[in-house]
C-alpha cells in the first residue's frame, strides 16, 4: 500500500493532490516563461535602442550644409602683378574674395561686428577650396562664378535642426542676426545640404566641418593588412602543430593554458604590453599601424588558434589516414588533405578575429594612437589613428556638430564590422562540411 | 633605403634561390626524365634553397633593427664631453638623446642646439647611414651566401624533404610558443615597472591607500610635490561598476538562455539569438558613446525629476552599459552549459510529472551551475577589465563612494590616463600605471584560470 | 470505435492457427491484446515522427497487478510505444500520436488532458540510471515536492523511506542520504530511480530496458524488485532480454518493425509461439 494510503483514513489519491495544486503550479510556469520572454525582449530592445540611437544621431552627418555666393575673384586681390604664379596665387587672401562676395550678398551689413559674424558663417576651410579652384583653372581670375562654399558647423547645426531656433537668443550659439540672415539664404535659395564627400575625403581636423574619416580609415586598412599578415600564418601555424603534431606533456599543457588565458585577458593589458616592449625596448614607431598591428597581432592571436584547432579537430583522422597510407610525409598530409579541408573553419576564426581587432580601442590609446594626425597615411610606419580611436577622441569633443560625425563614423564602423560578420557567416554555411 | 625595401629583396632571392635550387636539383639528376633518381621531388630542393637565402638573412635584419638604435645611443654617448651629463637624471639623459635624434633627422627640437649637440647629432646621423649600409651588405650576403650553401649541398641524395620539414617543424614550434612568450612579455614588462614603482611607493600604501591624487611635480620645487597613489577607491570603483554590470547581465543573459534554449520556437530562436550576439560584436567604444551622450543625460534627467543628485559621469550609467555590453557573453556561454545537460536529466523530471519550468529550476539549472558559475566569472573578469565605457562613461574623480549615482573612477581609467598624458616614461606617474596593471592582470588571471577550470570539469563531467 | 477493434482482435484471437498458416506473414496482431481488469487500454496507436512511421495501429491492454513485458529486434518500436503511454514522446519535436490510448477509460490524447498529471499517474524508469546531480534524499524527494504530496518535513521523511524500502535500497543509503545519488553503483542509481518514481505513488510504471545498463547481479536485484512491485503497481517494461521478460511478465507482445505481431500469456509466447516471426526471434533465427 502507498504511504498516503496507510497515512489516513479515506485514501488519498496522489491524482487529486496533484490535481489541486495544478493551477498554482501553471501559474508559476507561466511566470517563469514570461520573465523569460521579457529578458529577451529587453535584450533585443537594447540591440534596437543602441542602433536607432546611433543612426538619430549620425545620419544627418552625410550632409552638409553649404552656402552659395557670388564669388568675384578679384585680379587686384589675388594677382596683382598679373604673372599668374602659382606661388602668388596660393599665397593670396582668399578670405577677403569672401568677405567680398558675403557684402555683395549682406550690402546691408556694414558695422565691424556684424560683418565678422557674417563672415564666420563661412567656414575657415572655403578659402583652400577657392585656392584649389584658382590653381587648377587661373582663368577664373577677373570672372565672377556662382560658388557653393562650405558653411561653419554652427550654420550646420542650425539647418539640421540641432540648434533650436525658438530657444532664447541667450541659450543659444547662433544668435538671431545670423538666424535671420541664413533665413534670407533660405529663401533666395542660396543655402543647402549637400552629400558630405568631406566626410569620406579628409583626415581629421579641429573643425568639425572639415573633419573626416580618411584618415583613420586608411590607419585601419594599413593595421588590419599587417595584423592578417602576421596573426594567420602563426595562428594557423601554432594551431596545426598543437592539434596535429605536439606531443602531449606539461609544455603544450602549459601552451593551451596560456592560449585559453590570454583570450580572456584584458586587452588594455596587451596595450601595457605594447608600450613596455614594443616601444620602449625594440623602438618600433609610436602611433604606426605596425605597432598597433603588433599588439592587435598578440590580442587576436588566441581567437585564431582556438577557431583553427577546432576547424582542425573537425577533420575525421579517416582522411589523415587515408594519405599517410599511401606514404605521404605527415606534414604532405597536413599540406595536402587536412588544411585545405579545415581552411573555411580557420578564416572564419580568423574573420572574427580581424573583426575584434577592427573595434578595438583600448590597447591602442596606450600605443600613441590617440595622436592627433591630420595626414591620411601612406603606410606602415607613417603616423596615423584608427577609426575607434578616432570615434574616441571625436566623442571627447565638445562641439555638437563632433556628435554626429562620430555618430557616422560609428555607422561606417558597424557597417564593416556587420560585412565582416556576415562574411564569416557565409563562409560556414557554404563550406559547413558534416562528415 | 627603406627597410621594407630590403625585406622585398630578400623575398625576391627566395623565389630565385627556390627557381635555382629546383633546376640544380633537375640537372643534378641528370635531366627531367631521371627525376625518381632524387630522393625528394624537385620542390623540396628549391625550398629547401629559398628557406636557405630568407631564413638567416630575416633574422640578421630582425635583429639589426631591433638594436640598432639602442647601439647607436650608446655610441653617441660614449662621445658626448662628461660635463653634458653630468649631474642629469636617467630621463633627462633620456630627453637630451631624443633632441640629438631629432636634430639628426631635421626635426623640431625642444632646446637651442649647443655645439656639442650638433657634433653629436652628425656624429648619429653619420653612425646611422654607416649602419644601414651595413644592414644591406650584411643581410643581403647572409642571402646570396645561404643561397650557395644550398646550391652547394644540393646532391641527389640530399635527402632534402625531410630537411624541409624539420625546418618547417621548428617554425610550428617557435609559432607555438608565442603565446608563452607574450604571456612572459606581460608579466615581465608590468613586474619590471611595478617593482621600481614599489621601491618609491610602499605596495602597503598602493594597496591600502583610501587617497588617489598622481599628480606628481613636473619641476623638484612645485607645490604639493609628491602625489598619493593609494588604489583603494579605484578598487572600490572598479568593483562598483562591474557589479552594476553584472546585476544587469546575468540575470537577462541567464533568462534569456534559458528562453531560447528551452521555450522559444525555432523561427524565434534563429532570429532572436544571432540579433542578441550582434550586442557582442559591437566595439566597446561605442557602448562608451551610447553611455555617456545617451545613457547617462538619461539617468541624470531621470535622477533629477525624481529629486536626486546624479552625476553627469555616474557609475550606474557606465555600470548599465557594461551589463547591456556583457548579456550576450553570459547567455551564449550559459545557453551552451544549459545544452550539455544531458536530455536524461530533463525525461527522469518530466516523467515524474514536473512542468517545464520545474524542471529548468531544480532540475537543469542546478546541474548547470557549475558551468554557469564560470561562465559568471570570465564576465566579471571582463566587466573589470572592460576600458572604453569606462574611460568614456566614469570619471576621473577618485571617490570613494557606495553611492552609485555618484561618479567614480577605475582601474583601467586611470591606466589610460596615466599612460596617455605627456609625461616621461620614467615618472612614478607612469610606473603607478604599470603596477595598476599588473593588479589587473592577476586579479583576471586568477578569475580565468578558477573559471576555465570549472567551465573543463564541468564538461567532463557530462562528455 | 473501440469495439469495433476490439471485435476484431478477438476475432483473430480465436483464429486457429491452420488458419494462420496460410498468412503467416500478415501484420495483424496475432493473440489476445485485451485482459480482464485492464488499467491502460490502447487502440490502433499510430506514431510518425515527421512523415516515417514508427508505430503501425498497435493495440494492446495494461492489466491492474501485472507486468506485461515487449520484446522486439532493436528499431521495432517497443519503446516509442512505452513512451507514448505517458506522453514522454511530446518532448520530441516532429512526433505525432493517433489512435486512443486510455488510462482508467480517460483519453491520455485528449486535447484537454494534461500531461503532467498524468505522468505522475504513469511513471517512467529509463534505460540509462539518471539521478539527478542532487542528493540522495533529495532525489526521491523531488516528486513529492513539485506536486506538494506531502505536508510536513516528518510526511515527506515517512515517504522517502517507504520508497527506498519498496526499490530495496534503504538498507544500502539510509547512513548516507545527503551523499549525491551519482555517487551510487549503476544497479543503485537504477534502484534509486525506481525510488523515485515511486515516491510519487503512481499507478502504472513503465520500464524502458532498466537493466540494459547493468551487470547480471543488479540485474536480478531488479527483477526481483520488479514482481515485488506488481502488488501495487501495474507495469510496462520494454527489454532485450527475452529471458528477462520469461522472468518477470505474466504477458508478453512481440513487436517487429512497428508492428506489434503476437501478444500472449507469457508462458506460451515462449513455448508455443503462433507467428513465424515471433517464432523465429525467441528461436533465435534473428533480433
Amino acid at each position: 500500500m502507498s504511504n498516503s494510503q496507510a497515512a489516513g483514513a479515506p485514501p488519498k489519491r496522489t491524482i487529486d493532490v496533484v490535481n489541486a495544486s495544478l493551477k498554482r503550479r501553471y501559474a508559476r510556469e507561466r511566470r517563469f516563461r514570461l520573465v523569460g520572454l521579457a529578458a529577451v525582449i529587453l535584450g533585443l530592445t537594447f540591440v534596437g535602442l543602441l542602433f536607432a540611437d546611433i543612426i538619430a544621431k549620425g545620419h544627418t552627418a552625410f550632409v552638409q550644409t553649404y552656402i552659395q555666393l557670388p564669388v568675384t575673384f578679384e585680379a587686384q586681390t589675388l594677382d596683382p602683378a598679373g604673372t599668374r604664379d602659382p606661388e602668388t596665387l596660393a599665397g593670396a587672401n582668399y578670405q577677403a574674395v569672401i568677405r567680398d562676395a558675403l557684402r555683395s550678398e549682406f550690402p546691408q551689413v556694414t558695422e565691424r561686428r556684424a560683418t565678422r559674424a557674417l563672415a564666420s558663417m563661412i567656414s575657415v576651410g572655403a578659402p583652400s577650396h577657392l585656392r584649389d579652384m584658382v590653381l587648377a583653372n587661373p582663368d577664373l581670375i577677373g570672372t565672377t562664378r556662382e560658388v557653393w562654399l562650405l558653411a561653419d558647423d554652427d550654420i550646420d547645426m542650425l539647418m539640421k535642426g540641432h540648434i533650436d531656433r525658438n530657444l532664447p537668443e541667450s541659450e543659444r550659439r547662433v544668435k538671431d542676426q545670423t538666424v535671420a540672415w541664413v533665413e534670407q539664404l533660405e529663401s533666395r535659395g542660396r543655402i543647402e545640404k549637400r552629400f558630405n564627400t568631406i566626410f569620406f575625403t579628409t583626415g581629421t581636423s579641429r573643425e568639425p566641418e572639415l573633419a573626416g574619416i580618411a584618415g583613420a580609415l586608411m590607419g585601419s586598412f594599413y593595421t588590419l593588412v599587417l595584423t592578417l599578415l602576421i596573426s594567420f600564418p602563426i595562428g594557423v601555424g601554432a594551431a596545426l602543430y598543437l592539434e596535429e603534431f605536439a606531443p602531449k606533456n606539461r609544455w603544450t599543457d602549459l601552451i593551451e593554458v596560456n592560449i585559453n588565458n590570454l583570450a580572456a585577458v584584458p586587452s588594455i593589458v596587451f596595450g601595457l604590453l605594447g608600450l613596455a616592449v614594443f616601444i620602449s625596448i625594440f623602438g618600433v614607431p609610436r602611433s604606426t599601424p605596425l605597432v598597433a598591428a603588433l599588439v592587435l597581432s598578440l590580442m587576436t592571436l588566441p581567437t585564431i588558434i582556438i577557431a583553427s584547432r577546432a576547424a582542425l579537430k573537425s577533420v575525421p583522422p579517416s582522411i589523415r589516414e587515408a594519405a599517410l597510407g599511401v606514404g605521404a610525409s605527415p606534414l604532405q598530409t597536413q599540406m595536402h588533405h587536412v588544411l585545405p579541408l579545415a581552411m573555411p573553419g580557420m578564416l572564419t576564426g580568423t574573420i572574427i578575429g580581424m573583426a575584434q581587432a577592427l573595434g578595438e580601442t583600448a590597447p591602442l590609446l596606450m600605443i600613441g594612437m590617440i595622436a592627433f594626425i591630420v595626414d591620411i597615411p601612406s603606410g606602415f610606419t607613417s603616423p596615423t589613428t584608427v577609426l575607434p580611436v578616432q570615434i574616441f577622441l571625436w566623442a571627447d569633443s565638445p562641439e555638437r556638430a563632433f556628435v554626429e560625425r562620430t555618430s557616422a563614423a560609428i555607422m561606417v564602423l558597424l557597417a564593416f564590422l556587420i560585412l565582416m560578420n556576415l562574411g564569416a557567416v557565409l563562409l560556414r554555411r557554404r563550406f559547413e562540411r558534416r562528415w | 633605403m627603406q627597410t621594407s625595401t630590403l625585406l622585398i629583396i630578400v623575398l625576391g632571392l627566395m623565389s630565385l634561390a627556390y627557381y635555382v635550387g629546383r633546376k640544380r636539383a633537375i640537372v643534378s639528376a641528370g635531366g627531367a626524365g631521371r627525376i625518381s633518381t632524387l630522393h625528394s621531388l624537385p620542390t623540396y630542393y628549391g625550398l629547401y634553397a629559398a628557406l636557405w637565402a630568407g631564413i638567416p638573412a630575416i633574422l640578421l635584419m630582425a635583429l639589426w633593427t631591433a638594436f640598432q638604435d639602442e647601439i647607436l645611443v650608446t655610441l653617441v654617448k660614449a662621445e658626448l664631453p662628461g660635463s653634458m651629463l653630468e649631474g642629469l637624471t636617467p630621463g633627462a639623459v633620456g630627453l637630451l638623446v631624443n633632441d640629438i635624434k631629432n636634430l639628426a633627422s631635421g626635426a623640431i627640437v625642444s632646446r637651442v642646439a649647443t655645439p656639442e649637440m650638433q657634433a653629436a647629432a652628425d656624429r648619429f646621423s653619420l653612425f646611422s647611414q654607416i649602419a644601414v649600409w651595413a644592414m644591406w651588405l650584411g643581410v643581403l650576403a647572409f642571402a646570396v651566401g645561404g643561397m650557395a650553401f644550398a646550391w652547394a649541398r644540393t646532391k641527389p641524395q640530399m635527402r632534402a624533404r625531410n630537411r624541409v620539414e624539420s625546418i618547417f617543424m621548428v617554425i610550428l614550434v617557435v609559432f607555438s610558443s608565442i603565446a608563452i612568450l607574450t604571456t612572459l612579455g606581460i608579466v615581465l614588462s608590468v613586474l619590471f615597472e611595478s617593482l621600481r614603482f614599489f621601491q618609491e611607493i610602499s605596495p602597503l600604501d598602493f594597496f591600502f591607500g583610501t587617497l588617489w591624487s598622481p599628480q606628481t611635480a613636473l619641476r623638484a620645487d612645485q607645490v604639493g610635490a609628491t602625489g598619493a597613489f593609494g588604489a583603494v577607491p579605484l578598487f572600490t570603483g572598479t568593483l562598483m561598476v562591474s557589479t552594476i554590470a553584472m546585476l544587469v547581465a546575468v540575470p537577462i543573459g541567464l533568462m534569456s538562455a534559458i528562453y531560447l534554449s528551452e521555450y522559444a520556437p525555432r523561427r524565434v530562436r534563429s532570429w532572436a539569438k544571432p540579433t542578441l550576439e550582434v550586442l557582442a560584436g559591437v566595439p566597446t567604444v561605442v557602448y562608451g558613446f551610447f553611455a555617456a551622450l545617451t545613457v547617462a543625460p538619461f539617468i541624470r534627467e531621470l535622477g533629477m525629476s525624481m529629486g536626486l543628485d546624479v552625476a553627469s559621469e555616474s557609475a550606474l550609467a557606465a555600470g548599465l552599459v557594461m551589463g547591456v555590453m556583457i548579456i550576450p557573453f553570459v547567455s551564449s556561454l550559459s545557453e551552451d552549459v544549459i545544452n550539455a545537460v544531458p536530455q536524461a536529466m530533463r525525461d527522469g523530471s518530466y516523467a515524474l510529472g514536473a512542468t517545464q519550468s520545474e524542471t529548468i529550476r531544480r532540475v537543469i539549472i542546478p546541474a548547470a551551475l557549475p558551468g554557469i558559475v564560470g561562465g559568471v566569472l570570465l564576465a566579471v573578469s571582463r566587466a573589470i577589465g572592460e576600458t572604453m565605457i569606462v574611460v568614456m562613461a566614469a570619471g576621473l574623480a577618485a571617490n570613494l563612494t557606495a553611492n552609485p549615482l555618484d561618479s567614480v573612477t577605475t582601474v583601467t581609467v586611470q591606466i589610460v590616463t596615466l599612460l596617455t598624458g605627456d609625461q616621461e616614461f620614467d615618472s612614478a606617474k607612469t610606473m603607478a600605471a604599470f603596477a595598476l596593471g599588473l593588479t589587473l592582470f592577476a586579479v583576471t588571471l586568477v578569475l580565468n584560470v578558477i573559471a576555465l577550470q570549472i567551465v573543463r570539469k564541468y564538461r567532463e563531467q557530462y562528455e | 470505435m473501440s469495439t469495433t477493434v476490439d471485435d476484431m482482435s478477438r476475432r483473430i484471437g480465436a483464429m486457429s492457427s491452420a488458419e494462420l498458416a496460410g498468412g503467416r506473414e500478415s501484420r495483424v496482431t496475432v493473440g489476445d491484446v485485451t485482459c480482464a481488469n485492464p488499467r491502460m487500454v490502447c487502440r490502433d496507436v499510430d506514431v510518425f515522427y515527421g512523415s516515417t512511421q514508427a508505430i503501425k495501429g498497435v493495440s494492446l491492454d495494461i492489466g491492474k497487478n501485472e507486468v506485461v513485458s515487449m520484446i522486439g529486434p532493436s528499431g521495432c518500436g517497443k519503446s516509442t510505444f512505452l513512451r507514448c503511454l505517458n506522453r514522454m514522446n511530446d518532448t520530441i519535436d516532429g512526433c505525432r500520436v493517433t489512435g486512443s490510448i486510455k488510462l482508467d477509460g480517460q483519453d491520455i490524447y485528449d486535447k484537454g488532458l494534461d500531461p503532467v498529471p498524468l505522468r505522475a499517474q504513469v511513471g517512467m524508469v529509463f534505460q540509462k540510471p539518471n539521478p539527478f546531480p542532487k542528493s540522495i534524499y533529495e532525489n526521491v524527494a523531488y516528486g513529492p515536492r513539485i506536486h506538494g504530496l506531502t505536508n510536513s518535513k516528518a510526511e515527506l521523511d515517512e515517504v522517502i523511506e517507504g520508497s527506498l524500502q519498496k526499490a530495496g535500497l534503504w538498507n544500502e543509503v539510509k547512513d548516507r542520504l545527503d551523499k549525491p545519488g551519482t555517487g551510487l553503483s549503476g544497479g543503485q542509481q537504477q534502484r534509486l530511480c525506481i525510488a523515485r518514481t515511486i515516491a510519487v505513488s503512481p499507478e502504472v510504471i513503465l520500464m524502458d530496458e532498466p537493466c540494459s545498463a547493468l551487470d547480471p547481479i543488479a540485474t536480478a536485484i531488479i527483477e526481483e524488485l520488479i514482481d515485488e512491485l506488481r502488488a501495487n503497481y501495474s507495469i510496462a517494461i520494454v527489454t532485450h532480454s527475452m529471458q528477462q521478460a520469461a522472468r518477470v511478465s505474466q504477458r508478453t507482445a512481440y513487436f517487429h518493425l512497428g508492428d506489434l505481431i503476437e501478444v500472449g500469456e507469457t508462458n506460451q509466447i515462449f513455448t508455443n509461439p503462433k507467428h513465424r516471426l515471433t517464432e523465429d526471434y525467441i528461436t533465435g533465427r534473428f533480433g
